[in-house]
């Protein structure tokens, strides 16, 4: 079993209002950042930092890092800096990112670099991860959204060449041109590191991530919903030949651990308190969902009739249009916070678990034998929760409940993608 | 391929292997009219120039019934397939050009390369060059049914059209077609530096129509038109927003026609 830890390093400003439950609501992408202090972001970036350092020291397997833009939910909108500090300041846990928003690159050569400089600078340790992004990505730094998908594969095509393929070579694609692609720094690993794809319920990501055989993280989904996603995982696997098993499974769930029930749930209630991610489970925040549907996110092929009239626009062609709202929320993240529920219903739900490593331990045991998935990431450290909150967290997750959820791995036999080769199905040395 | 629809005939041409679908009525000199980034429809409004004259309204390819050119990427080569269209429709001589919004400004990239063939041009509301002042509206920041209140002068000038809320099958028309717009114009958004520069090249008397109250596309871009254009003018029809075709087709109609006629 590899197990990670996880923030999305929220903008915790305490005397904004931000943060707290008199906190001002915050709006996707309607914010502005004049009201960023840097002062107060030099210290939750090295406070982050520091936590990663300490959740190494506590045994975490995997240090985990997310991007995303112009929002305060999320510092991480230049990951790969944080990652390269990781690569030189920690010694042993692999660094995870999940993942850099690949359509929005359009220079993914260089990031080819970037990733292939951290992993010789971690000597090894880099796993990478690609996301498609949210709108508000697409928006921030203005890719075409209905290009976002085929953008998407061409860079990840393009950079495990430009990682795997001696140069030098052109590239004359549909979406990146090169005339002499030879980056000078290659990535440690050979022939590349592991590609985990993060994601949250888009079935053309799953079915591509399966056709690939990468590990696919589900992001704090639901239980079920999560478990019919790895199921489709399993389909594709089989239609393209191979048994996928728990190393190509990944799930991240908040978990927070604390000295005493009552801690654990004033921390716990800071999940939802502070500038959260309005789009996952364990949140509550303001969705804009005119941003989760920039025109051609999802992609509608199908011809419209000419109407002889505005009202009677359509006419004839309900069912099929049905069929596409029904394909297009199936495909899209455009998800409602309030439906998310208040904290206790999200704690009956397993979307927050929080308690002494007594009570938490049971409970991600039911996670575990639910989803059997064989990477995991407790994420933590979050909302509105401050330095001493996580690193209560972090000590107990050592000294009690990483032992603890290691063992039930063994028992319940969840191997990771580095105990198994995904690609392979082969066994690996454990590193 | 011409076929009889309830109303109108319905044509069909193919251009670079794809279907480009069109409707027309009426009889007299041609009018071509190419719809707004939402969408085609045959609207009150066509009736009203039919009257007169032959009106062939057109579904830009990867709009309504035209086939997705899934390659282009550019209103520009959107023209190119409709100057190749309206030829083999043989609606390309003395042919009076009307293009609304979106579809102005693929009308007018189109008079740039049908420079002699056009009797006259008419850009209602039209996108396609930078005003010096303001920006056109941007789709993206909008729920596409604000987005198309926009057009409208006011909010209940649009209640008067589409009700409190527009149709489930009118909404989603409207999302495929900002598809195919977002596939064409992203980076400027909707306007193309060059077009001024070509624009100083087209004799053909046009008419640049705007509503006074036009929360789309600002009257600064028909002062970029009007200062580009060698024989334009600029008529603006009081009290309307963007969508002056829907708001009061009876005025937009006299006004293309005035037009025409001179």
């Amino acid at each position: 079993m590899f197990i990670g830890y996880f923030t999305e390093r929220p903008y915790q400003d305490f005397e904004s209002g931000w943060v707290g439950a008199t906190g001002r609501e915050i709006e996707d992408l309607g914010m502005t950042n004049g009201d960023y202090d840097p002062r107060i972001g030099a210290e939750l970036y090295n406070r982050y930092l520091d936590e990663k350092v300490y959740a190494e020291e506590m045994g975490f397997d995997g240090l985990m890092l997310n991007e995303h833009h112009s929002t305060p939910f999320c510092m991480g909108g230049v990951m790969n800096v944080e990652a390269a500090i990781l690569a030189r300041i920690t010694k042993r846990a692999k660094i995870v990112l999940l993942g850099n928003v690949l359509p929005i690159w359009e220079d993914p050569l260089w990031l080819a670099e970037e990733l292939a400089e951290i992993d010789m600078i971690s000597r090894g340790r880099l796993v990478t991860g690609w996301v498609r992004g949210t709108g508000r990505e697409s928006v921030a730094h203005n890719s075409q959204a209905p290009f976002n998908w085929e953008r998407f594969q061409e860079a990840h095509d393009f950079v495990v060449k430009a990682w795997s393929t001696p140069g030098p070579f052109r590239w004359e694609g549909e979406h990146y041109q090169y005339r002499y692609v030879n980056p000078w720094a290659r990535p440690y690993q050979e022939p590349h590191p592991q590609i985990w794809i993060p994601g949250v319920m888009s079935r053309n990501t799953v079915k591509w991530c399966a056709e690939h055989r990468y590990p696919y993280v589900m992001l704090a989904t639901e239980i079920e919903p999560t478990k019919k996603s790895f199921d489709y995982y399993d389909e594709v696997a089989q239609e393209n030949g191979y048994e996928a098993s728990t190393e190509h499974h990944g799930y991240l769930f908040k978990v927070h651990v604390d000295e005493t029930e009552e801690l654990a749930e004033e921390a716990g209630r800071k999940y939802i308190s502070g500038p959260a991610n309005p789009f996952l489970e364990g949140n509550q925040g303001t969705v804009r969902s005119n941003l989760q549907n920039l025109p051609g996110l999802t992609s509608r092929t199908q011809l419209l009739p000419t109407v002889s009239t505005f009202a009677a626009a359509a006419r004839g062609r309900q069912e099929e249009q049905k069929a596409a709202l029904a394909e297009k929320e199936a495909e899209t993240d455009k998800r409602d916070a309030d439906a998310f529920g208040t904290y206790e219903e999200q704690v009956n739900k397993y979307s927050i678990i929080t308690g002494t490593p007594k009570t938490v331990i049971p409970k991600i045991r039911h996670v575990l034998e639910e989803l059997r998935p064989g990477n995991i990431f407790f994420w933590d450290g979050d909302g509105a929760m401050n330095h001493d909150d996580a690193m209560r967290s972090l000590r107990l997750f050592g000294e009690e409940v990483i032992p603890a959820v290691r063992e039930m791995g063994k028992e319940l036999d969840l191997k990771g993608a580095f105990e198994v080769n995904t690609l392979t199905g082969d066994p690996m040395s454990g590193d | 391929m011409t076929t009889q629809t309830e109303t109108h005939s319905q044509i069909a041409v193919e251009v670079s292997g794809l279907k480009v679908n069109a409707l027309q009525d009426g009889s007299g000199p041609n009018i071509v009219v190419l719809h707004h980034s939402t969408g085609p429809g045959w609207i009150p409004f066509y009736d009203l120039l039919a009257q007169n004259h032959t009106v062939t309204a057109i579904d830009m390819p990867g709009y309504g019934q035209s086939e997705r050119p899934v390659w282009a990427r550019h209103p520009r080569d959107i023209a190119i397939m409709l100057h190749s269209a309206i030829h083999k429709m043989g609606i390309d001589t003395d042919a009076n050009l009307v293009g609304m919004g979106f579809g102005g400004w693929v009308a007018a990239e189109l008079a740039c390369m049908h420079l002699h063939g056009l009797d006259s041009l008419t850009l209602i509301g039209a996108a396609g060059v930078q005003p010096d002042e303001g920006e056109i509206a941007d789709v993206i920041f909008y729920e596409f049914e604000e987005y198309v209140k926009l057009g409208f002068s006011s909010d209940e000038a649009y209640a008067d059209i589409f009700g409190d809320e527009a149709a489930p099958e009118l909404k989603e028309l409207w999302d495929f077609s900002r598809e195919m717009t977002a596939r064409l114009t992203w980076k400027p958004w909707m306007f193309n530096r060059q077009l001024p520069h070509l624009l100083t090249e087209l004799e053909t008397p046009t008419l640049l129509l705007w509503g006074e109250n036009d929360r789309v596309v600002p009257h600064g871009v028909a002062e970029v038109y009007d200062a580009s254009l060698p024989n334009s003018r600029l008529q603006v029809l009081e009290g309307l927003g963007h969508l002056v075709e829907l708001e009061d087709a009876q005025a937009t109609a006299d006004a293309v026609i005035a037009h025409i006629s001179s």
